[in-house]
């Protein structure tokens, strides 16, 4: 099955034949039987038309009188007709079943022992939270890049701040649709570490082109690492001009949407920035996040994806000088 | 359009000709400007219907080559995101509702049912001019937004809340909502022609086990029609009420549900694809008899199958809603049912390769797009058990897979039968053949450039590309396959273009046709050639599942029809043994301008709901003058008929 994904220029961690996880992995199996068994039945059936057509061909160029029928030869097209919706049958139900054992098995992860992690689907980004039962203050808030320990199971769980979106990562598990007044639950499990691309697969309105993530797969010791990095508030600006750039993010317009965790900005329109500069992308996916492409970003989103609930801003070159040294300390 | 009589006259005795003088001067279309908005002939109102179809067939077309141009580079700029929805919801929009569907079971039928059951008109000849207005209206209703910036954008679907008032400020998708009454009001009306055109204006002799499979076909669509479109005019008029009324059907806010929308859409949405390909096998089933010059192998399996295939359509609309997240139960259920679809498609495929492989294969164009529609459209059914299955269907569901899967099956199995069945029936409506040299080119033009658009579709979508994306990034690996659909699709433009040439060219020089130029064995080829407006001049008898072929050497035909009004014989449901007679109504204004005041008052309640209340009073006054009661068929019937209450 590889085959079909494996093609140069091709980075294959956003295909469902390139599985990561045993989820895809059951699927595959699903997959490469009914692609099997399709293929055969495709070439068979074209081969048999083929034959039949060529044999049969009227090669002058008049039509002929039309032939009263023969027992003899429809006594053979009954029979054979009867074999091959037998075969069909049979085939249909070998692939029905196949498909019923991936479906129970897909149902069957772990899921006492998941770890929950709770995704909201945004026009057009998504919103990660890592909620702490036992401290709750701790929870973990971040966005478009969801960090997972690798041979755990985990829980997805969904549901849609806005209209419908669809989580999918295919090298990990099938799609799910995030629907507004209704909570998912998906289960999955990454074994290979490594960043795995996902998209949102329901059409969310203008830019739904651009609302990717990714899921990081690492080590149960990166992992921990890095919750607990997350988990901490923002870092306190320490020279002059990040000092004066956390005064420009929260005298202007930023503070209306975002949360900085330890600042006074606490809106949740927008992702949460507490450590912004933790993550390696930008506008769900778009951008890489560097010190240009965020500054762009900041003066003209619209510019770089239309449509963006975040407004233009007008802030002074020395003022997003000093705000992006401020969110660049954002670790 | 020539008109061509191509029976010589000589042929007919001078009783005869003075009938058909009699004949024509009872059925004739009204001449002139006005003339034109009052005609309701079948054949009339059919050619309209094709022409208007195909019309918009190349509008969407265009549309999906703006979209190949975007896509053929990465972040590309071609068409900004805003235009890029509104040009695939106007595609897929235009291509269901105003192509496909129209198209296929609208056109189709009306032209050839009451032909191929050998009356004189189809039912409600009125209603069905009243039909083509509305269809048509409603199109250019959907156009003239689009082109004011006003186009809908939210997918053909629709979805809420994305299509809700919340979410889609600004009037498109109410525009969208109103083209689907238009043109739902439109199919139900000749779907019910077309019943008690099949039902009770048969041929005598033409019992249920004698209907051609094409009508078979369009009896079984015209009964989908029935039960499927009355869930999306619910759901479309439960969005319009949610936008304009301040309904909250569909808003999760206060207790309204998202996935009722969907439950609703896709309980006619599935069936929908069948509307589109059951005609198109209907198709397939009459060329491929006509070109094997045998009747059809499997007659019943045929007609069982295009029944059985009626309603399994009904139990299979949650395959398109799996990644909702659906109980398992319900899901095994649905998973089965549509793996069950395969059985009835299957035993038609076979039972057409049993025909072919037990006659003689004439290769003539219609034939040759019948044999590419095997190619296409079986490669489709193959596609459609991957998103039958629910697993496999959570990774290809709203992926590129998918719009290949559906192009192959609805381009397999609805656009090669169609032009397959242009090409059939071309002579039949113009008196004159299309080239066939022009015809293959075109046909391998389009057979070739397809598979080149829509195969790497197949790849791009296991590879991950979501479906209904503007643009795509530089490095996922997408960009050569997408290059390649975009050339192919210059191949199937170039083939449609070859096409219309070919019509075009044909009207004027084509070979004069005759009555019957492929020695068809169905009714509509036992007149001339267009076939006058009285359709035959003697009415036909049946003698067998292919009329023509079967006939008796002295096969009767039917007389004692009025001569002096639209008389039609009446037969019964099952065995189609006269039962009495019927006379039509002639042509009349009252059918448009009871389609100019609908549409007004479509088109007002998009910007206000006083717009159904007001614009009741319109329609009320043009459907009294429609169904005015006439002294006139009243009194010649007093004159003619002995009544016995008097």
């Amino acid at each position: 099955m590889s085959l079909l994904a494996s093609v140069p220029g091709f980075s294959s961690n956003q295909t469902a034949l390139n599985p990561a996880g045993p989820a895809a992995v059951h699927i595959e199996h699903t997959f490469a039987l009914i692609f099997w068994v399709t293929a055969s039945v495709y070439v068979l059936t074209v081969a048999t038309l083929v034959y039949f057509v060529w044999r049969r061909r009227h090669t002058f160029d008049t039509i002929p009188e039309p032939a009263p029928t023969s027992t003899e030869s429809d006594r053979f097209a009954t029979r054979a007709v009867t074999i091959a919706m037998a075969v069909t049958v049979i085939l249909l139900f070998i692939m029905l079943i196949s498909s019923f054992i991936t479906s129970h098995r897909l149902g069957k992860m772990n899921a006492e022992q998941a770890l929950t992690i709770n995704v909201y689907g945004h026009q057009w980004w998504w919103e990660v939270e890592y909620p702490n039962q036992a401290e709750p203050y701790r929870m973990v808030t971040t966005a478009n890049e969801i960090h997972v320990p690798v041979g755990t199971a985990i829980r997805i769980h969904g549901t849609s701040r806005d209209v419908i979106h669809s989580f999918w990562a295919p090298n990990i598990q099938g799609k799910r649709d995030l629907l507004p007044g209704y909570t998912t639950d998906i289960l999955m499990q990454v074994d290979k570490p490594g960043r795995w691309r996902g998209q949102c697969a329901e059409y969310c309105g203008l830019q739904h082109a651009h609302m990717s993530f990714f899921m990081i797969g690492e080590s149960q010791k990166d992992f921990d690492n890095w919750m607990t990095a997350q988990a901490q508030s923002s870092a306190q600006p320490a020279t002059p001009q990040t000092k004066h750039g956390q005064q420009v993010f929260l005298t202007h317009s930023c503070v209306l949407c975002h949360t900085i965790r330890g600042t006074s900005a606490g809106s949740r329109v927008g992702p949460d920035l507490t450590h912004l500069a933790s993550r390696s992308t930008i506008a769900a996916g778009m951008l890489p996040n560097t010190v240009g492409n965020l500054g762009g970003w900041i003066l003209n989103p619209q510019a770089l994806k239309p449509g963006s609930r975040m407004p233009p801003n007008q802030i002074s070159g020395q003022d997003l000088q000093d705000l992006l040294a401020y969110l660049e300390t954002l670790r | 359009m020539s008109v061509t009589p191509s029976v010589p006259q000589a042929e007919l005795t001078e009783a005869e000709l003075k009938q058909a003088a009699q004949l024509e001067y009872i059925w004739q279309e009204p001449k002139g400007f006005i003339g034109w908005f009052k005609a309701v002939h079948h054949t009339t109102i059919g050619i309209r219907y094709v022409v208007t179809a195909f019309c918009f067939f190349l509008v969407a077309g265009l549309l999906a080559g703006a979209m190949r141009i975007q896509l053929a580079f990465p972040e590309s700029h071609f068409l900004s995101a805003d235009k890029y929805n509104q040009f695939f919801t106007m595609h897929g929009s235009t291509m269901m509702f105003l192509f496909a569907v129209p198209m296929m079971f609208e056109a189709l039928s009306v032209y050839l049912v009451p032909l191929m059951v050998g009356t004189r008109n189809i039912a409600f000849p009125r209603l069905n001019a009243y039909s083509y207005y509305l269809y048509l209206f409603g199109g250019i209703m959907f156009y003239v937004a689009f082109l004011s910036n006003t186009g809908a954008d939210n997918g053909w679907f629709s979805y809420v809340p994305l299509a809700g008032p919340d979410y889609a400020p600004g009037k498109r998708a109410d525009f969208w909502a109103q083209l689907i009454t238009f043109t739902e009001v439109s199919g139900l009306a000749v779907a019910v022609e077309i019943l008690v055109t099949v039902f009770k204006l048969r041929a005598p002799g033409m019992s249920l086990n004698r209907i051609p499979l094409f009508v078979w076909g369009q009896t079984i669509v015209a009964f989908m029609v029935i039960f499927s479109l009355p869930a999306i005019m619910l759901s479309s008029t439960m969005l319009l009420l949610d936008r304009t009324g301040g309904t909250q059907f569909f808003n999760p806010a206060v207790g309204g549900d998202v996935l009722l929308y969907q439950h609703l859409f896709w309980w006619f949405g599935h069936p929908e694809v069948y509307l589109i390909f059951l005609p198109g096998t209907a198709v397939v089933s009459t060329i491929v008899t006509t070109f094997s010059r045998r009747h059809v192998f499997g007659y019943l399996v045929l007609v069982l199958s295009l029944v059985s295939t009626g309603f399994l359509a009904f139990g299979l609309w949650v395959h398109h809603m799996f990644a909702t997240g659906i109980p398992q139960i319900a899901e095994s259920y649905f998973t089965a049912a549509s793996m069950m679809i395969a059985i009835p498609s299957g035993a038609q495929i076979f039972c057409w390769i049993a025909t072919m492989a037990t006659g003689k294969v004439v290769l003539k164009t219609p034939m040759w797009w019948v044999l590419g529609f095997f190619f296409v459209f079986i490669m489709g059914g193959m596609t459609g058990i991957f998103v039958a299955s629910v697993p496999v269907d959570l990774q290809v569901h709203d992926t590129y897979f998918v719009v290949a899967h559906f192009h192959y099956v609805l381009i397999g199995g609805a656009v090669f039968p169609l032009f397959g069945a242009l090409a059939y029936w071309f002579p039949k409506v113009t008196g004159r053949m299309l080239s066939e040299k022009l015809g293959q080119v075109s046909f391998w033009l389009f057979f070739v450039g397809f598979n080149v658009t829509f195969f790497p579709m197949h790849l791009v979508g296991i590879r991950g590309m979501p479906r209904r994306v503007y643009t795509y990034p530089a490095n996922m690996g997408w960009t050569l396959l997408n290059q390649i659909e975009s050339i192919g699709y210059i191949f199937i433009f170039l083939s449609v273009l070859i096409f219309m040439w070919n019509v075009f060219r044909s009207l004027r020089r084509g070979a004069l046709a005759g009555p019957n130029p492929w020695m068809a064995g169905t009714l509509e080829w036992a007149t001339t050639s267009p076939p006058p407006k009285y359709n035959f001049l003697h009415l036909p008898t049946v003698n067998g599942r292919e009329a023509l072929w079967d006939a008796a050497p002295n096969q009767p035909i039917v007389t004692g029809l009025d001569e002096d009004a639209r008389s039609v014989l009446t037969t019964r449901t099952l065995d189609a043994e006269p039962e009495g007679k019927d006379e039509f109504p002639g042509p009349t204004i009252w059918p448009f301008l009871a389609a100019v005041a609908t549409t007004a008052a479509f088109v007002a309640s998009v910007f206000t709901p006083w717009g159904i209340t007001l614009g009741a009073i319109p329609i009320a006054i043009t459907m009294i003058g429609w169904f005015w009661p006439e002294k006139q068929p009243a009194a010649r019937r007093r004159e003619r008929e002995i009544w016995p209450s008097e």
